[in-house]
């Protein structure tokens, strides 16, 4: 069996690696045929599988056996068979079920995308947006927790949360002790820590990136700003940390660093995990090496501000270290 | 009287006892497999009998154990699925109660077929009383020699094991059985790979029923093809069939399959009818998880032809007429019952035994229950009933694991035939609180039976 | 997040220590969490039900994280996380014992014992609750009393309160 095998995807035909999923094979393709995913993360062994956004239809199972499907499958955790034909948006029958699973997330979601810190980068409000009603069929009252702090730095809001378990798995293979975890089943689990024990870990902030929603964030930044007035900036600095590399996203309002974050990739994805030091204390343009602007996609709500170009903060234009640091963006703002 | 196969000697005083047992010809099947028959040989004759998984699913055995990954140096284990939690199932308590010896037997001659050198029975943790039953047997099948190491002189080991459940209906699953086995939390695992090739800490695993290994032990001693014989077309052998509800003598029954509904309902040799003289409304023929009929679809086709219970005659008609013979928990529900309020009950239960892992699930199962409790209690509109149909649907075949087919199949099959009574809540809300639907036309005659339109 | 009701420290004599080592035997080396579900019924067996220092004590024996602990004890419904009565009268409530007048059974106990689901009686004897299928379905309305979960079936109002007086003089 040759290492490559041939799978449609709405039409479109790719060649992937054997044992590739049906998600993975989309995402070689790209644009609009990507299904969405809230629980899939390809940093994670594992996830997947739960949130079943990404489901699809298999409308022909394999050259060898091209007998479809019986039921939708999840794209995240199926693999492709040579000569697989998927159909996902241009399935109405896809799209239905995606918009059910959309409002079945939304049932007990608080939707309080006006005070919630992840507004303007929330996985589950485009998600809603994309794919969601404008009104909720459920009128029960919904499920409520309340918010606990779990460590000074990081603040858990459960009402929020999908249960995608991305953090779980996070704190299992990032972090070398995991201290929070889902309690309780049904509609009842919860993600947390039994009795209020702080997740306390060089790498713990991590599960404030992977959250596809505003259940874990980062209380250093929280209520500061919102995320479409600031404006992120790659950035670097030699960190001590043997796993962490040190390369990051500053997200800059005027002159201040409000937060540090991993940089993310198109689909959401951070590229590397960072350390909390990284992450929570430095926040200080003098910490960091700036890089570039952070490209982020033009439907996002962060680009209505149009700040690509790179205009050096005054910081820099004063200090003699900095402009040294960041001498070739210095060139590249003179040159535009 | 019909043939019994499992449940020959239950009325003997002691059959719980390996003495007694053995006077019974117990053992037999060990000796028999143990000391005539290679593995292969036991997989074939398993396959020949037809046997299908007694647990809901009806899946062959013999294809199941066909499929067990076999590789060099990697031990295979054999686990029984005894976390028997679907509502109206109650046959593997009953045998694992009386003769705790043919499970064992079964799992040792399983076992063996298997290559499996430790097995589970993984038996639910409300259920101690049998838990102590079967360790209580299984210490004396070891000191007789039925197990440990090299039984019978043959060379073959096996150890066996009783794990206590601890609570929860989706560890029947059998991928969230082996979750839970491992120590962790009940949740069922995304398949592929299936247990056949990673099951238990990642090795090859046959998970079954506690019935399915138990009518092992008549399949060896009499052959496969004697198995066979008994029943109707694919459906063969003999099944337990846990009858309950408003029925005159609720209990375990053997059957053979394909004996008529009707019989099985109203013979004195089985239910005796139903309790205090009154009429039959409507059953659920195999455990909480299958569709609801009423009386007239339970008895007869809708072409008027008389249903068996077997799993195809029983799914005749598909969703839209038929239902299904699941793990064959019986229940039946006389004029008084309000189909409503026990499609509430129920999926109060998935609501509150769903795992919580995915999504629709998780959610959808809430979503059901508060609508049916608003149904129920007269707060309802006809819109209810609309939206109740539309998430139930947006629930099945969107989840992990079957529970979500599970929870969304009574609930639309009762509002698929029920309709009317749904309505009458609606209507008249006062009343319903007071009175209920009564038997209406569900046992009339197959001809006015209009057929909901499927999706 | 669960309420913490009581941190004081537990002891494990060593007869209980010693079923667990038994327990622990029966999984292959390195697989000792299969045996977190047994060791738990036996610490509620022991303690009357399962209190976080007692559930970082076998997390301890097992060498696994307590968070791991706190998972599978608050997902499975037989792990009391709140102290209970000393009998707990568990009813079962799912449709076919309800067919067969269950709930007319949970409502006499709960006039009976004079307190609703959940809550323990002032002599610190009874709790009661309304459990899921015990699958016992043909000998309904049951119910059940750990930690030896002896089964009551085919229930009236009498036979309960005849087992409640019962275990009242034991």
């Amino acid at each position: 069996m040759s290492d490559l095998v041939k799978v449609t995807i709405d039409g479109i035909t790719v060649e992937v690696e054997n044992g590739t999923t049906i998600l993975n094979a989309a995402r070689q393709i790209g644009g609009d045929i990507v299904p969405p995913a809230m629980c899939y993360y390809s940093k994670l062994k594992g996830s997947g599988g739960k949130c079943r956004t990404c489901i699809v239809k298999v409308s022909k199972g394999s050259e060898k056996d091209p007998r479809p499907m019986p039921k939708l499958v999840a794209s995240c955790r199926t693999t492709v068979m040579d000569g697989m034909e998927v159909l996902n948006i241009t399935s109405p029958e896809v799209l239905e079920a995606r918009a059910g699973v959309v409002e079945i997330l939304l049932i007990n979601h608080p939707l309080d995308c006006p005070v919630c810190d992840q507004a303007g980068e929330c996985d589950l409000q485009n998600l809603g947006y994309e794919h969601g009603l404008q009104k909720t069929r459920y009128e029960f009252e919904r499920r409520t927790f309340d918010r606990i702090d779990i460590g000074d730095k990081i603040q858990l809001h459960m009402n929020r949360c999908i249960l995608c378990y991305r953090c779980v798995f996070t704190a299992d293979q990032i972090t070398n002790k995991r201290v929070h975890g889902i309690l309780n089943r049904g509609d009842h689990s919860e993600i947390s820590t039994y009795i209020q024990t702080a997740v306390d870990n060089d790498f713990s902030g991590n599960v404030i990136d992977v959250c596809p929603v505003g259940a874990l964030t980062d209380r250093t930044f929280r209520f500061k700003n919102r995320v479409w007035f600031t404006k992120p900036v790659d950035a670097h600095r030699n960190c001590s940390h043997e796993k962490c590399n040190g390369k990051v996203t500053l997200w800059y309002k005027g002159e201040d660093v409000l937060r540090v974050t991993a940089r993310k990739d198109q689909f959401g994805e951070v590229e590397d995990f960072i350390c909390n030091e990284c992450r929570f204390d430095k926040k200080k343009t003098a910490d960091w090496t700036l890089e570039h602007p952070t490209h982020i996609s033009e439907t996002s709500v962060i680009a209505s501000n149009h700040y690509e170009t790179f205009k050096p903060l005054p910081v820099i234009k004063e200090n003699l270290t900095l402009q040294e640091a960041n001498q070739r963006e210095l060139e590249r703002s003179f040159k535009i | 009287m019909a043939r019994k196969l499992l449940l020959e000697h239950i009325n003997v005083p002691g059959i719980n006892t390996l003495a007694v047992y053995r006077e019974k010809g117990g053992y037999r099947a060990v000796e028999k497999a143990l000391k005539t028959l290679t593995p292969e040989e036991i997989v074939e004759e398993v396959k020949k009998s037809g046997l299908r998984g007694r647990g809901g699913a009806g899946f062959p055995t013999g294809m199941k154990w066909s499929f067990l990954a076999k590789p060099e140096g990697v031990p295979r284990y054999l686990v029984c699925n005894g976390d028997e939690s679907e509502p109206g199932t109650f046959k593997d308590r009953y045998l694992m109660t009386h003769i705790p010896h043919a499970l064992i037997e079964g799992m040792i001659v399983s076992s063996f077929a298997l290559g499996a050198n430790t097995s589970y029975i993984y038996v639910r943790g409300e259920m101690m009383p049998q838990i102590r039953i079967l360790e209580r047997a299984i210490e004396e099948a070891k000191a007789a020699g039925w197990l440990g190491k090299n039984i019978l002189g043959t060379g073959y080991d096996l150890e066996l094991y009783v794990q206590p459940g601890g609570g929860a209906y989706i560890c029947g699953e059998e991928t969230a059985l082996l979750e839970s086995l491992e120590g962790k939390r009940g949740n069922p695992r995304i398949k592929p790979p299936f247990p056949a090739i990673a099951g238990l800490y990642g090795c090859p695993t046959v998970v079954n029923n506690v019935e399915s290994i138990a009518a092992v032990v008549p399949i060896i001693n009499d052959g496969g093809d004697e198995y066979a014989k008994i029943g109707i077309g694919r459906s063969t052998g003999t099944k337990l069939i846990s009858a309950s509800g408003n029925l005159v003598k609720p209990g375990v029954y053997e059957i053979e399959l394909g004996l008529p509904v009707e019989e099985f309902i109203y013979s004195d040799e089985y239910c005796g009818g139903i309790a205090n003289g009154k009429r039959l409304k409507a059953t659920v023929a195999g455990g909480s998880s299958v569709p609801v009929l009423p009386a007239n679809l339970t008895l007869k086709y809708a072409n008027g032809d008389p249903r068996l219970m077997s799993y195809e005659s029983l799914s005749e008609g598909g969703f839209a007429t038929g239902t299904m013979m699941g793990s064959g928990g019986f229940i039946a529900f006389d004029e008084d019952q309000c189909m409503v309020r026990n499609t509430w009950n129920f999926a109060r239960f998935y609501h509150h035994e769903s795992c919580g892992q995915c999504s629709p699930c998780r959610e959808g199962t809430g979503w059901m229950e508060k609508i049916l409790h608003k149904l129920e209690h007269g707060h309802g509109t006809s819109a209810d009933i609309d939206l109740l149909w539309d998430v139930q649907r947006k629930i099945e075949g969107n989840t992990i694991c079957p529970l979500g087919d599970a929870a969304a199949w009574p609930v639309a099959s009762a509002i698929r035939h029920f309709r009317d009574e749904f309505e009458w809540h609606v209507k008249e809300p006062m009343k319903s609180q007071s009175t209920n639907y009564g038997l209406a036309n569900y046992a009339n005659p197959i001809e006015k039976v209009v057929v909901a339109e499927e999706k | 997040m669960l309420k913490v009701e009581e941190t004081q420290p537990v002891e494990f004599s060593s007869a209980l220590l010693a079923k667990f080592d038994e327990i622990v035997k029966r999984y292959p080396e390195g697989k000792q969490k299969s045996a977190l579900l047994p060791l738990l019924h036996l610490v509620q067996a022991e303690f009357g039900w399962t209190s976080v220092p007692a559930m970082d004590k076998v997390a301890e024996y097992l060498n696994i994280q307590p968070i791991e602990v706190y998972e599978v004890a608050s997902f499975y419904t037989m792990y009391f996380l709140q102290p209970k009565g000393k009998y707990v009268l568990e009813v079962c409530r799912t449709g076919p014992c309800c067919l067969v007048g269950a709930e007319k059974i949970m409502d006499h106990i709960e006039k009976k014992l004079g307190v609703k689901e959940g809550e323990v009686t002032e002599d610190g004897l009874f709790s009661w609750r309304g459990v899921e299928c015990l699958a016992a379905c043909g000998f309904g309305p049951v119910l059940q009393i750990g930690p030896e979960y002896t089964f009551y079936e085919n229930l009236t109002e009498q036979s309960v309160d005849q087992l409640i007086d019962d275990l009242r003089k034991k």
